[in-house]
């Protein structure tokens, strides 16, 4: 299974989530918030600053490093 | 003997638009022992009986990560409330459901409110509450709080699961390996004495739960057994891997009952919100209109607040002082008691009430832009300009509120989780220039830069955030060497702010100012008076008074700065008690007057333009007024940091306004 970043993916892809690579507390954090395995995740901003995505009906900013530790699954 | 009923829920799920439905105006606001969260309490009415109604911390999950998940769990299993009202937001269902999978793990009687159930059905989704409430194994009543609607069937159906005990919760399965672990540990716990049921406690150490790792190991032998030692061992082995799997669980189950009692639409309707923020949260365009919103807010208040309402307090305070000094002199009081009266207490207290307009309506403005959704927005827009300086974007939030006053500005860095970012945000928020300080440029400005006022004080603001960003760069790189939290924000959908909110939360907001900021400043400024005529006999607020002897004391210390004048020295050192404190007293020493054409002429003649440069660096950025400290040190917990900012401010200050004074000097200026 071709596993990508989060934040290589653009505006409009929907993906799944699959691994979080960051720290305890944060996976633990972004667990919670709804980013748990197999969540289904939109890109909806991806341009500069914290890339925006919308899970499960609400909106959420992630800061770019931690983008990039989200490890997901391309998904329609 | 009344009912206690807890609120729980995630934020932005209604639930205080719900608390405040149910309490009106019968609510409290205080703290939690020991941390700094925030506690409601409030009472209700319902049929004949008065209930008790306790708001908890909003929080996405109970476990042991934040002081208000600590706050919030602690409550439900040892404060003993006779039911929980989740709070459960339609349209983000999952998520929200997640909390009330913990809230049935740890067997509490639970009622869920499904609010904002209007907004779901606008955008389509539909849910079965009846077959939620059958899965659930607990009442589910469909609320929309903000227009109190299904609020008594939620309070029948409260009462009812009050009076009937508890007849055995929910069992999930966290997948064999886990749930097998679960009755080991259930084993191991049997024998102890703890006010926690063990199944929760084998399941929160199997989490991970620090708090419960703690309690465990402190009130039991548990670690000197070897068997358990073993066993515990193989465990933490796996601590990371359980934890996600828990949560996975968790959320399983909660899909595997959405996926059968909520209806969506096929592909995602795009919302107002997502139009709105298309625009709002711009690449390009986002900062500016940012800006431009702030720029707004900071006319309105001062605008509103302090030229016109708080000139209304004016002139009251000084009609009530005239009547009170005319109700004294009539009979015949003792001149020193007049003199008290007048130019201490009604001093005192005029200052604190000019004040207070200004600070209703920058609270008013904040709270609808926070109700409204928008403040997460406005976080969003400043992170990476904030970065850059070792900030984030929630850091900003807090700047702009200190811009009306430090004391709510100091406040607001709660929303920064991380210590580092917070502790960061609470330092740097007094060069954030308040309110109470623009009285002072205005009187250096009509002696010395009639026709540049906007530009001064332009100039002003600015070096003050200037500074921030530097000493923030420098405390992030220096005292609190670390990460800076990664920005997790939710971006929640916007919504009409509900007035009823906005101004209930206003009103808390500013009686608490009134209450710690209000009684500082008074007791501070009738102090200030007393060391202003004693010893008895001298003349008022001159050299010889005990305040002029401060102010001889300490004036070498300016010199360098260019006004090392004990009457300059002693209107500094009348800040620290309250900047709005400064003027008067500059009046009082210059001019024997308070305020007026009279105080101006005297600082054209004591100062020159350079030295009042210099001087209002000084007042830009030296120790924060007594009321900012003091709201330091309830923040922080710590009297150390409270002492460091004081000093550090002032040595900044008086660095900066030395250098200004002796470059200008250089360069030519006078």
């Amino acid at each position: 299974m071709e596993y990508s970043s989060l934040i290589t993916l653009r505006e409009g892809d929907i993906c799944k989530v699959a691994r979080i690579q960051a720290g305890t507390t944060a996976t633990r954090r972004l667990y919670e918030m709804g980013f748990n395995t197999g969540a289904r995740v939109q890109v909806l901003k991806n341009d500069r600053g914290p890339i925006i995505v919308g899970l499960g009906g609400h909106k959420v900013a992630l800061g770019r490093g931690l983008a990039e530790k989200m490890l997901v699954a391309r998904a329609k | 003997m009344s009912m206690t009923i807890a609120l729980a829920g995630n934020p932005n799920s209604g639930k205080t638009t719900l608390f405040n439905a149910l309490t009106g105006s019968n609510q409290h606001v205080g703290n939690w022992p020991g941390v700094t969260v925030e506690r409601k309490e409030g009472q209700t009415r319902y049929g004949n009986q008065v209930y008790r109604v306790v708001d908890l911390p909003g929080t996405y999950s109970l476990g042991a990560f934040s002081e208000d998940e600590v706050v919030a769990r602690e409550f439900i299993v040892s404060g003993n409330p006779d039911v929980v009202i989740n709070v459960v937001d339609a349209t983000n269902i999952e998520r929200n459901l997640y909390l009330t999978t913990q809230l049935l793990e740890m067997g509490t009687k639970v009622v869920v409110a499904l609010n904002m159930v209007d907004e779901a059905e606008s955008r389509e989704i539909h849910v079965d509450e009846k077959a939620l409430a059958q899965r659930l194994g607990v009442p589910v009543i469909r609320t929309v709080a903000s227009r109190r609607k299904g609020i008594d069937e939620l309070m029948e159906a409260a009462i009812a699961v009050a009076r009937v005990p508890l007849n055995g919760h929910v069992q999930l399965s966290y997948g064999e390996s886990i749930d097998k672990r679960i009755e080991v540990l259930k084993g191991f716990l049997q024998g102890g004495d703890f006010r926690y049921p063990s199944s929760w406690l084998a399941l929160k150490l199997l989490e991970g739960d620090s708090y419960a790792k703690k309690f465990v190991f402190e009130n039991s032998n548990l670690r000197d057994l070897e068997e358990f030692s073993r066993f515990w061992d193989e465990v933490a082995v796996h601590e990371e891997e359980f934890q996600l799997e828990i949560v996975d669980s968790r959320y399983k189950f909660v899909g595997d009952i959405t996926k059968d009692v909520v209806r969506r639409p096929g592909v995602a309707v795009e919302t107002t919100t997502d139009k709105v923020d298309r625009v709002l949260t711009h690449k390009y365009w986002g900062m500016p209109i940012f800006a431009a919103i702030m720029f707004a807010i900071f006319q309105l208040t001062f605008a509103v607040g302090q030229d016109l309402l708080g000139e209304w307090m004016a002139v009251a305070i000084d009609y009530v002082g005239g009547a009170l000094e005319g109700f004294l002199v009539g009979v015949n009081a003792p001149a020193w008691l007049i003199d008290f009266i007048g130019n201490g207490i009604v001093a005192g207290v005029g200052a604190v009430v000019e004040f207070v307009p200004l600070i209703v309506i920058l609270y008013l403005l904040m709270g609808l832009l926070e109700d409204s959704g928008y403040m997460a927005r406005a976080a969003y827009v400043m992170d990476n300009t904030m970065r850059a300086v070792g900030l984030q974007g929630k850091t900003f939030i807090s700047m702009i509120v200190g811009f009306g006053c430090n004391v709510p500005g100091v406040m607001a860095t709660r929303t920064l989780e991380n210590k580092k970012d917070r502790m960061i945000a609470i330092l740097i928020n007094p060069f954030m220039s308040c309110g109470a300080k623009i009285p002072i440029y205005l009187v250096f400005i009509a002696a010395f830069f009639p026709s540049y006022g906007g530009l001064v004080l332009f100039s002003v603001y600015a070096l003050g955030v200037a500074v921030a960003f530097l000493m923030g760069k420098i405390f992030s790189k220096t005292l609190f060497k670390g990460e800076t939290s990664h920005f997790i924000m939710e971006l929640p959908p916007y919504r009409k702010p509900t007035l009823s909110n906005v101004v209930r939360n206003m009103w808390d907001n500013v009686s608490g100012f009134l209450a710690r900021a209000g009684t500082i400043i008074l007791a501070v400024v009738s102090l200030l008076w007393v060391l202003a005529v004693l010893p008895l006999g001298v003349e008022p607020y001159g050299s010889a008074s005990i305040l002029g002897r401060i102010g001889q004391f300490i004036a070498p210390i300016f010199e360098p700065a260019g006004f090392g004048t004990w009457q300059a020295a002693v209107g500094l050192f009348s800040g620290i008690a309250a900047k709005e404190a400064v003027v008067a007293t500059l009046g009082m020493v210059y001019a024997g007057v308070e305020a007026g054409t009279e105080l101006v002429a005297a600082i054209r003649e004591v100062f020159t333009p350079l030295t009042a440069v210099s001087f209002m660096v000084m007042t830009l950025l030296y120790t924060p007024c007594a009321a900012t400290l003091g709201t330091i040190k309830k923040e922080t917990g710590s009297a150390k940091w409270t002492l460091f900012s004081a000093f550090y401010s002032f040595g900044i200050a008086w660095v900066l306004s030395v250098l200004v004074f002796q470059v200008g000097r250089v360069l030519g200026f006078s």
